[in-house]
């Protein structure tokens, strides 16, 4: 299988002092991967960097062969590149449905959208019944979901998802897990997903990386992480 | 009681144009949470630039087009050559450049108008219609009502029902989230910046001719009163400007009708403390409902 996402050699933070030292990472394509790792060991930051927040100072980030570093961050989303941002990045101002058109607008017309609008609303029955809510007025599962389904909107080849558990009761979380299990075996879509809940990660991952000061410490399969009792007793904790 | 009903059918119409020219300030304040000191200026060199090609061509309308297009291109002009340097630096960076700004063009058009004032035509009759004996209000204040409502509509439209107004609002609500969803918030700055002073040029075609005429700093006085509407309506609500332009209109309206009109100055002043005093966030201040 070959890499949909391939980092080699990231070392990127931020005002010259690096966050991330030498990141390496293959996620191949319809897999989902998990970065795992304590707080402050450079999990968001490796997701900012894939997106163009942060330039990074060494190292490639390969999506599908094509180099992605020193575009704009909002030519990302057209080479099929998501991030679903940490806190959810949910538009307060905006209406549900005003969030969720905006997904789609950089490849399609609004009338164009219709059917991907409607997909979402199936996909997530509450959202179409809040449709005209403004997104301040959303729970934070609601909210959760309305980030993932702006994201689905975009049809991205890979998704990165920061936290999407945070804050959130352990049925939602379970629900959003299965979600992702579902589009990538029905969808092929593929996910690096930053996770604090170790355990929600590993049950839908396919692969882990765990992160520690900046680092890669450990990459495997998630079967094989979830049995090494010394890794995760030295870096996950539990 | 007629000189009630006339003084606020008067405060109304200027009080539509504050409105307009609030509703720009808006526009700008919601996308960089910086108040553009710089627009009355920009109004002012618009009028010229209408003044100029109605003078050449002896059509006023055609010198009010010029006026649109130059508010479109000057706006964007300034937001791409001068006001993007400080987008990232304190607000107060970017207060001094508009203010440096102010300065610099109003010293230009003095070398190249002279400073004295111009004679600005109306297109329609400044005198007072008058109903049953009463005078109500004249077909200029019509003409100010009617280009304020269409300006309006054509924005509400904008903002509410087109891809072009959702982009420009998630820009200037999340401007990170927006580039990471494909938005290009340097471009919707622009255009913000355009609209802002195309609104802010159409003000100033409409309260030149009834003021003492053409000036550089003929939008001085416009400026203070129209900046605190938008303070009355919270600096970030669109709706907050307009409500906030009508009460300022009828507030100096009255002022100036039933006391002096000396006075309306100081009493714009006055209301701007009041609300600042009493509503420090505006009446209409979104702000409040947008910490959850």
């Amino acid at each position: 299988m070959t890499a949909l996402l391939r980092v080699e050699g990231l070392t990127a933070g931020y005002g010259g002092v690096p966050v991330l030292h030498d990141v390496d990472l293959a996620v191949p394509e319809g897999t989902i991967c998990a970065v795992l790792g304590a707080n402050g060991a450079g999990k968001t930051t490796l997701l900012r960097t894939l997106s163009g927040m942060v330039r990074p100072d060494r190292g490639r980030i390969l999506l599908d062969g094509s180099d992605l570093r020193g575009l704009p961050v909002e030519q990302l989303i057209r080479r099929g590149l998501a991030h679903v941002p940490e806190g959810r990045g949910v538009i307060d101002e905006l209406t549900v449905e005003e969030n969720l058109w905006l997904g789609g607008l950089f490849r399609a017309d609004r009338r164009a959208l219709r059917g991907p609008l409607r997909e979402a609303y199936e996909l997530f029955p509450a959202l179409y019944a809040r449709r005209r809510h403004a997104g301040h007025q959303l729970s934070g599962g609601e909210r959760q979901m309305l980030a993932l389904a702006r994201a689905l909107v975009a049809k991205p080849r890979l998704m990165l998802l920061d936290e999407p558990s945070l804050g959130l009761a352990p049925l939602v979380v379970a629900q959003i897990m299965a979600l992702l299990r579902r589009l990538r075996d029905d969808g092929g879509l593929t996910v690096l997903l930053v996770e604090q809940n170790v355990r929600s990660a590993l049950s839908v991952a396919d692969s882990a990386v765990v992160m520690a000061q900046g680092r890669v410490v450990a990459a495997d399969s998630a079967g094989a992480l979830v049995g090494d009792d010394a890794l995760r007793h030295a870096y996950l904790g539990f | 009681m007629d000189r009630f009903v006339f003084l606020t059918v008067y405060g109304l119409s200027r009080g539509a144009i504050y409105a307009a020219f609030a509703l720009a300030l808006v526009l700008i304040f919601r996308a960089t949470r910086v108040v553009n000191f710089a627009q009355g200026v920009l109004a002012v060199v618009s009028a010229y630039l209408a003044y100029s090609v109605s003078g050449a061509t002896g059509s006023y309308w055609l010198g009010f087009g010029a006026a649109l297009v130059s508010g479109l291109v000057l706006g964007a002009v300034v937001e791409r050559v001068v006001m993007r340097r400080v987008e990232h630096a304190p607000p107060l960076n970017a207060v001094i450049v508009a203010l440096g700004l102010v300065l610099l063009t109003q010293g230009i058009l003095g070398m190249i108008y002279g400073n004295q004032y111009r004679a600005f035509p109306a297109p329609f009759s400044t005198v007072a219609m008058t109903v049953h004996g009463v005078p109500l209000m004249t077909r200029y204040d019509l003409f100010v009502f009617g280009t304020v409502l269409v300006l309006m509509l054509a924005l509400a439209v904008l903002f509410t029902r087109t891809a072009t107004g959702l982009r420009m609002r998630a820009a200037a609500f999340a401007p990170q989230v927006s580039r990471l969803l494909g938005v290009n918030v340097g471009r919707m700055l622009t255009l913000g910046w355009a609209l802002a002073a195309l609104v802010g040029a159409v003000a100033g075609m409409l309260i030149i001719p009834t003021g003492l005429g053409l000036h550089p700093t003929a939008m001085d006085l416009v400026f203070v009163s129209s900046f605190t509407a938008a303070v009355v309506g919270g600096l970030d609500s669109p709706i907050g400007a307009v409500v906030g332009g009508l009460v300022v209109g009828l507030v100096l309206s009255y002022v100036g009708g039933y006391l002096n009109s000396a006075s309306t100055p100081l009493a714009v002043l006055a209301l701007l403390v009041v609300v600042l005093l009493a509503r420090p966030g505006g009446l209409f201040s979104a702000s409040t409902a947008r910490r959850v």
